[in-house]
C-alpha cells in the first residue's frame, strides 16, 4: 500500500462542481416556501465536493491507518477489548429498527421494547440487581446516572447532609468526575500496597456525611477486593450506599454477582463485557442496575410491562430526571442482547474464568523480565511496573510503542497512578493461546533488546504510518479544523 | 466449545500449569465462598446463528411495524446513502478503541478532525469537540460549560420553545451542578423577548439557551439576543438539529458563544432513538472550557502531518473531579457517519435535502389546512420542515394519529389533546402526503 495515497484530508480532494449524492425530484405541487433573508445563512458551509468513489477510497484507505480488534490483539487494560461478533451487527438489521421513530406508538414497537426488557432482565440476573435502565449512553454516563439515583434516594429519606462520595485512589478518573457532576464532594480512600482498599482508612472516613462508596471489583490493578463483605457492611452501617463500577465485570461472569457482594447500584459497560464494538470511542452503553427499593428513582423514560402482557414506555414521578432524549443507544442494546443469547448461560459463565486464565498466563510468562508489583494470581488484568531491569532507561512508554511495530496494540500505560511505570494488560477470553504466545514472545524480545540496545527500543515505532507526533506543539498552537490548518503558519 | 472461546481442554490444562494452579476455580480462591454464584445463570441456553436469526426475526423484527414517518421532535427520517452504511462496517474503524496510540489510530483521528471541521462549517463556530452522546446531553453540557466559564454565576435561562426532552436533561444536569434553571416563557410559539429582558436584567445569569428551529419547527428571529446576553455578561447558546444549519442563519451569525444539538438528522437511521450524535461547538475563547475529546493537527518526527488527541488537561483522566466533564467516550463511529454523509452530500446536497423537506412539509401543511379539520397552532411564523397544528373540534390529536396509524402512517408527535407536531423529509413522497391528507379529510 502506498501510504502517501491517504494522507490528504477529504477537504483536499474537493473539486468544485462534483457531487456524491442523488436525491429525488418530487413534485409536491406549487411551492409556497421561501426562507426570508434574515433567517438564511449568508454563505453555504464550505464542505467538500467529492464524488462517491473518491469518498469510498478516502475512508477505506484511511481505515488502513487504524488498528481494531479485528486487526490484532488489543491488550488494553481496563478496556476489555474482546472480539465483537459479526452476527450481532447482522441482528440490528433483522431486528427491523432502522426505520422506527422513537415516538411510534407502543403497539407498533413491541419488538424493540422486548429487546429493551429482555436485555434488562438478563443484566438483572448477571448483576444480581432488581431492575436496570438501559438509557445511559456510556460507562461514565452510567456512573453519573447511578449517583443521581443515590442522590434522589437520599433526598427521599430527607438525608440531605450526605454530600460526600468515597473513591479509592486507584479508581478510574471518571469516578470522581461523575461524582462531582452529580453534586458530591469527593473523598479519596487509600490503597494498601497490594492495591486493595485500606479498610482502616475507609472506616475512618465513614460518617453521616457519606452518600456512597464507589468501587470496581476486581479493582484497577486486577485484584479481587476480598474484604468486600466487611466493606459493604461498614458502609451500610454508616448509612451509605455501595456503588459498583462495572468496568471490570468481565472476570466476574459465572463467578460472583455485584448484588451478592453488597452493592446497591451498578453500571455495566456493554461495550466491554457484552462485546459491542467500541467504534473508536462510541457509541457505547452504560446500563444502570439497582437493588430492590431503588427502582422508582431510575431515570425516565422507562419500559414497563402492562396488564395485557404488552410493553409500554412510561414516565414515573419519582425518577430523578432524564439523561437521554429517548431510550439510549438502541442499536447497541440489540447487539448486547444478541451476544448474551449466542453465549447462553453456559458460555457466559465460562467467559470470566477464561479471561482470568489468559491474564494469569501472560503474567506468569513475563514476570521474570517485567516487574510484578503485586503478587498474583490476578483476575482479568494485571499491572507491571515497567521492566525489572531499571538500568536500561527503557520506560513503559517505549515498550508500548515498540509493541506497535509487532502488530499488537499497546497495553494501558501510566494507569493506575499507584505505580510510576504502570503497564496494564488485559487479554480477555477471546484470544487463543497462539495469540498470547506470540505476544509473550514479542514482550520478551523487547525486554531483551532493551538490555542490549536500549536506544533501539526508545526510537520505536518504526513501521507505523506516523511516528512520534509532536503533542506539545498540538496543545501549544491548537489546529483543530481544516480552516485552522489553511491559516496555520507552520506547514501541516 | 464456542466460536468466541478458542481454548481446547489441552490449552486450558497447559495454561493452568504455567500459572501453577490446578483448576480455573483456584484462580478465584480469593473470592469468599459466601459470594460465589453456585448455580448456573437463569438465562437461555446458547443459540446457534440460525436460531438467533429466527428469534430476532420472529420475536423482534416481525413485532416492529415501521410507519411512514411524519414525526420529528428532534429525530428525523432522512435518507442514508449506501456508501455510508458500507464504510461504517470497516472493522478497522468499528472495532478500535479511543485513539490513545496516535501511531496506529490516524484513521480515527483524521475522521474526527474532518468531523470537527465540518461541524464548525455548519455552525459558524471556531472549535468543535469530537462529539457528545446526543443533542440533549450536548446541550446540558453546554449549560454546565457556560456556568463554569462564568465562574460565579449560577442562573441559566432556557427558552420554553426548547424541546421538552432537552429541557429535562438540562434540568437534570443542573440539579447536580447546583445551577438554577429558569424558563423564559413563550409568546405564541416563540421566545418572549420582554420576559428574557426582565429576567436577564435581574443579574447572575451565566447563559441563555434558545433553539433554532425551535420545538414547534418555528424559525425564530434572534436578532439582538446575543447583544442582550453579552451586555449582561451571559453566554448565548443556540441549539439546532444539524441538517437545518446548512441553510439557516448559523449560531455564529446569531452571535452565539456555544452551538449544540443533535446531528442524527445527518442521515442517521432512526434506530428507535439511538445512536444519534450530539455536537458541541464554541468560540475559540471558550476552547479550554469545552468538555470531551478534541483532535488537533501536528507533525511527527519525520515532519509528516499527524493528528492527536489534544488539550487533554481539561479531561477526567487527568483532572479527575476538577475536569470539565466526566465524558470520556464520545459517539465514535457516529462522527464517522456524519463526516462521510457530509462529504457525500456537500453543501449542495444538504441544501437540497432541506429544500425537498421544506417543500414536502409546506405542501402537507397547505393541504391539511385546506381540509378545514386542522388549523396552524402558531400562525404567522416561518418554518422549515416541521410545524404544529391544532385539530378542529370534535377531532382530537389521538383520533387523528390513530386513524393515520391504521393507514400505516406516523402522523406526528402529540403535543396536547388537540395539537400535534408534524415533520416531513425527502423520504416523504407526494403519494404519502396524499394518503395523509385523504385520511385527515375522511375524519
Amino acid at each position: 500500500m502506498n501510504k502517501e495515497l491517504y494522507r490528504p484530508l477529504i477537504f483536499e480532494l474537493s473539486e468544485e462542481g462534483r457531487q456524491g449524492f442523488l436525491l429525488p425530484e418530487y413534485d409536491y405541487g406549487k411551492s409556497t416556501f421561501k426562507l426570508p433573508a434574515k433567517l438564511r445563512r449568508e454563505e453555504g458551509p464550505a464542505l467538500p465536493e467529492v464524488d462517491e468513489p473518491t469518498v469510498v477510497r478516502h475512508y477505506t484507505n484511511s481505515s488502513g491507518n487504524n488498528f481494531g480488534v479485528d486487526t490484532g490483539f488489543y491488550p488494553l487494560g481496563s478496556c476489555t477489548m474482546k472480539y465483537n461478533p459479526k452476527v450481532n451487527e447482522a441482528m440490528v438489521s433483522v431486528a427491523n429498527i432502522a426505520d422506527l421513530h422513537p415516538a411510534q406508538p407502543a403497539d407498533t414497537v413491541q419488538g424493540a421494547l422486548r429487546v429493551y426488557r429482555g436485555l434488562e432482565k438478563a443484566l438483572c440476573e448477571i448483576g444480581g440487581m432488581a431492575e436496570f435502565t438501559l438509557n445511559p449512553f456510556a460507562g461514565a454516563h452510567g456512573e453519573y446516572t447511578g449517583l443521581m439515583v443515590i442522590r434522589a434516594y437520599l433526598l427521599s429519606r430527607a438525608d440531605e447532609d450526605r454530600r460526600r462520595v468515597l473513591v479509592p485512589d486507584s479508581a478510574h478518573g471518571t469516578n470522581p468526575a461523575s461524582a462531582a457532576m452529580a453534586g458530591f464532594e469527593i473523598v479519596e480512600v487509600k490503597s494498601l500496597p497490594d492495591g486493595t482498599v485500606d479498610v482502616e482508612d475507609l472506616k475512618s472516613k465513614l460518617d453521616a456525611t457519606v452518600a456512597a462508596l464507589m468501587m470496581t471489583n476486581p479493582n484497577t490493578v486486577g485484584m479481587f477486593e476480598k474484604n468486600i463483605p466487611k466493606i459493604a457492611e461498614a458502609v451500610h452501617a454508616a448509612g451509605g450506599l455501595m456503588y459498583y463500577d462495572g468496568a471490570n465485570l468481565n472476570p466476574m461472569l459465572g463467578v460472583a454477582r455485584p448484588g451478592d457482594m453488597g452493592f446497591d447500584v451498578m453500571h455495566i459497560n456493554l461495550h466491554k463485557t457484552f462485546s459491542t464494538p467500541h467504534g473508536g470511542g462510541g457509541p457505547g452503553a452504560g446500563p444502570v442496575g439497582v437493588r430492590a427499593g431503588l427502582e422508582k428513582f431510575l431515570p425516565n423514560p422507562r419500559v414497563v410491562e402492562t396488564d395485557g402482557g404488552k410493553l409500554a414506555v412510561e414516565y414515573g414521578e419519582y425518577a430523578f430526571g432524564r439523561v437521554s432524549a429517548w431510550l439510549g443507544n438502541f442499536s447497541v442494546l440489540v447487539k448486547a442482547l444478541a451476544y448474551i443469547l449466542t453465549m447462553g448461560a453456559e458460555h457466559l459463565a465460562q467467559a470470566g474464568p477464561l479471561a482470568t486464565l489468559n491474564a494469569n498466563y501472560i503474567l506468569n510468562s513475563l514476570n521474570d523480565l517485567y516487574l510484578q508489583p503485586i503478587p498474583g494470581p490476578c483476575k482479568h488484568e494485571f499491572v507491571f511496573d515497567g521492566l525489572r531491569d531499571k538500568s536500561t532507561g527503557v520506560k513503559t512508554l517505549h515498550i508500548a510503542k515498540a509493541l506497535l511495530d509487532h502488530g499488537f496494540h499497546a497495553p494501558t500505560i501510566y494507569f493506575p497512578l499507584l505505580f510510576h511505570e504502570s503497564l496494564m494488560i488485559e487479554p480477555t477470553e477471546t484470544e487463543s493461546r497462539q495469540t498470547l504466545d506470540a505476544f509473550i514472545a514479542v514482550m520478551r524480545q523487547i525486554a531483551q533488546t532493551a538490555a542490549k540496545d536500549p536506544e533501539k527500543v526508545k526510537e520505536a515505532p518504526y513501521t507505523t504510518p506516523i511516528s512520534h507526533p509532536d503533542e506539545d506543539e498540538a496543545a501549544l498552537n491548537p489546529v483543530l479544523t481544516y480552516r485552522d490548518l489553511c491559516q496555520a503558519t507552520t506547514t501541516l | 466449545m464456542h466460536p468466541y472461546l478458542p481454548h481446547t481442554q489441552d490449552d486450558i490444562k497447559a495454561m493452568l500449569e504455567r500459572c501453577h494452579v490446578g483448576s480455573l476455580d483456584e484462580l478465584y480462591s480469593d473470592v469468599p465462598d459466601s459470594l460465589r454464584l453456585k448455580r448456573p445463570y437463569s438465562l437461555p441456553k446458547a443459540m446457534s446463528e440460525p436460531e438467533l436469526g429466527r428469534y430476532f426475526k420472529t420475536q423482534i423484527g416481525d413485532a416492529n411495524k415501521p410507519l411512514r414517518c411524519f414525526a420529528g421532535a428532534g429525530w428525523y427520517h432522512h435518507y442514508c446513502p449506501a456508501a455510508v452504511q458500507s464504510l461504517l462496517l470497516r472493522s478497522e474503524f468499528l472495532t478500535a478503541y479511543t485513539p490513545y496510540q496516535p501511531e496506529i489510530s490516524q484513521g480515527t483521528l483524521q475522521y474526527i478532525f474532518e468531523y470537527q471541521s465540518m461541524m464548525c462549517e455548519l455552525t459558524g463556530m471556531d472549535v468543535s469537540n469530537a462529539s457528545m452522546y446526543d443533542g440533549a446531553t450536548a446541550t446540558a453540557e453546554a449549560v454546565v460549560m457556560a456556568v463554569n466559564a462564568s465562574k460565579k454565576r449560577r442562573r441559566v435561562l432556557v427558552s420554553a420553545t426548547l424541546a421538552p426532552a432537552v429541557a429535562q436533561v438540562i434540568a437534570t444536569y443542573a440539579a447536580g451542578a447546583h445551577i438554577t434553571v429558569e424558563v423564559i416563557a413563550e409568546d405564541r410559539g416563540v421566545t418572549s423577548r420582554t420576559e428574557l429582558e426582565e429576567m436577564i436584567c435581574a443579574g447572575d445569569v451565566a447563559a441563555v439557551v434558545v433553539a433554532s428551529p425551535n420545538y414547534y419547527g418555528i424559525l425564530e428571529d434572534y436578532s439582538g439576543f446575543a447583544e442582550l446576553c453579552h451586555q449582561n455578561k451571559a453566554l448565548f447558546i443556540v441549539n439546532s438539529h444539524a441538517t437545518a444549519l446548512s441553510v439557516l442563519r448559523t449560531p455564529g451569525e446569531w452571535g452565539a458563544d456555544i452551538a449544540c444539538g443533535e446531528a442524527q438528522s445527518l442521515g442517521m437511521p432512526m434506530n428507535y432513538g439511538g445512536p444519534g450524535l450530539g455536537y458541541l461547538c464554541c468560540k475559540r475563547a471558550l476552547m479550554r472550557k469545552l468538555p470531551g475529546r478534541i483532535v488537533g493537527a501536528t507533525i511527527d518526527a519525520a515532519g509528516r502531518r499527524s493528528f492527536v488527541l489534544t488539550l487533554q488537561a481539561r479531561e477526567q483522566h487527568i483532572r479527575r473531579q476538577k475536569a470539565t466533564s466526566n465524558i470520556c467516550s464520545n459517539q465514535g463511529i457516529m462522527t464517522l457517519h456524519a463526516a462521510i454523509y457530509m462529504s457525500l452530500m456537500g453543501a449542495k446536497g444538504l441544501r437540497r435535502v432541506n429544500r425537498i423537506s421544506a417543500e414536502a412539509a409546506h405542501a402537507l401543511a397547505d393541504k391539511m389546512l385546506a381540509t378545514g379539520k386542522v388549523v396552524m397552532k402558531y400562525p404567522g411564523h416561518v418554518f422549515l420542515n416541521e410545524f404544529a397544528v391544532e385539530t378542529v373540534s370534535p377531532l382530537t390529536a389521538d383520533a387523528l394519529l390513530k386513524a393515520l396509524e391504521e393507514k400505516g402512517i406516523l402522523g406526528g408527535v402529540k403535543l396536547t389533546e388537540n395539537s400535534i407536531l408534524v415533520a416531513a423529509t425527502e423520504m416523504c413522497t407526494p403519494d404519502d402526503i396524499e394518503m395523509y391528507v385523504s385520511t385527515l379529510n375522511s375524519l
